[in-house]
């Protein structure tokens, strides 16, 4: 089965047409825009939350997103096992939401970054990473407040639960200060929820899938999600 | 009627890059003995109740659920009633 992706469109999201492009018209998958004030997820089998500044960053990132209509749909089609995934401004809606653990601050350089990075892969058993078999991704990042926190608690408990699924590093996979874009706690660049079937990520896996960019990893993400749809 | 304002403060264990940067200029201007600045939100608005517990309810909930996010925030708000000014209710989050 061919899996139907939903991606979310708010005022101010700007990565919507790329998340949108890849997933259609690079890599062929049903695709489908829904608009923040719809309440009909419109029977897509994988919600993406895409990048950009919804409601202009207001107060805090995803802080507005959190309300709109759609919001209400997609975090009980989350809690029912729904595959929902965040990129950039869509992470900072699902820490928002509740949905994933922790919170973002500005990056501590006070800087937007903008540039490839690499991640070390460091669950390969979800949904979103069964496909990736190199231990490192190269994958652009775009944004100011990546600076991902949480309590010691939650930490704790996210190691446990194997929940961190990317770490900047270096090309090799070396996680180090030195590898840091923005101050995460513990380089952390991507998490998911105890469950596994939502996913919030700073990089931009939808900006390193056409081959006209050089660059392919980010196809690695959306294949291995609709490989768990065969 | 009651006139409310709300701050939002970065709880102080959690990092402030906007108040660091702004702490390098208060430097470079040589204000030395600016020490430990953290930057937050001022919020007011009006709350339409003559009731006090209800407007404290309503701005406590408003607080937590949206002005502040309570992983890294804290928050605190004062009440005055607009056509007496003397009743004054100021209420800050544990």
């Amino acid at each position: 089965m061919k899996p139907k992706f939903g991606v979310i469109v708010f005022p101010g999201s700007n990565c919507d047409y790329d998340a949108f492009y890849s997933v259609k018209k690079v890599l062929g998958f049903d695709a489908e825009f829904l608009w923040h004030k719809e309440k009909d997820l419109k029977g897509c089998d994988v919600i993406i939350l895409p990048g950009g500044f919804s409601y202009g960053d207001y107060l805090r990132t995803g802080a507005i997103a959190k309300f709109s209509p759609i919001l209400e749909k997609v975090v009980s089609f989350a809690e029912n096992g729904g595959i929902v995934f965040g990129i950039c401004n869509g992470f900072q809606i699902l820490l928002e939401t509740g949905l994933l653990p922790g919170v973002m601050i500005q990056n501590e350089s006070l800087k937007f970054v903008c540039k490839d990075i690499y991640l070390k892969v460091e669950n390969k058993d979800t949904l979103f990473t069964k496909g990736i078999k190199k231990e490192t991704i190269k994958i652009p990042i775009k944004h100011g407040e990546g600076n991902y926190y949480t309590d010691e608690v939650t930490l704790k408990e996210m190691i446990t639960n194997h929940q961190i699924i990317f770490t900047y590093s270096s090309s090799d996979g070396t996680v180090s200060k030195k590898y840091n874009p923005n101050g995460s706690l513990k380089n952390i660049a991507g998490i998911s929820n105890k469950r596994k079937n939502v996913m919030g990520m700073m990089p931009h896996p939808e900006n390193a899938c056409d081959p006209i960019l050089r660059k392919t990893d980010g196809a690695l993400i959306f294949k291995s999600i609709a490989k768990h749809f065969n | 009627m009651f006139k409310a304002t709300v701050i939002v403060k970065r709880r102080p264990k959690i990092l402030d890059p906007q108040g660091k940067a702004v702490e390098q200029g208060a430097k470079l201007l040589g204000f030395n003995n600016v020490k430990q600045t953290r930057i937050g939100k001022y919020i007011e608005f009006f709350v339409e109740t003559d009731d006090l517990k209800a407007a404290e309810k309503e701005v406590k909930e408003y607080s937590e659920k949206l002005l502040s996010n309570p992983i890294m925030e804290d928050f605190e708000f004062t009440l005055v009633e607009v056509n007496s000014p003397k009743t004054e209710v100021k209420i800050a989050r544990d």
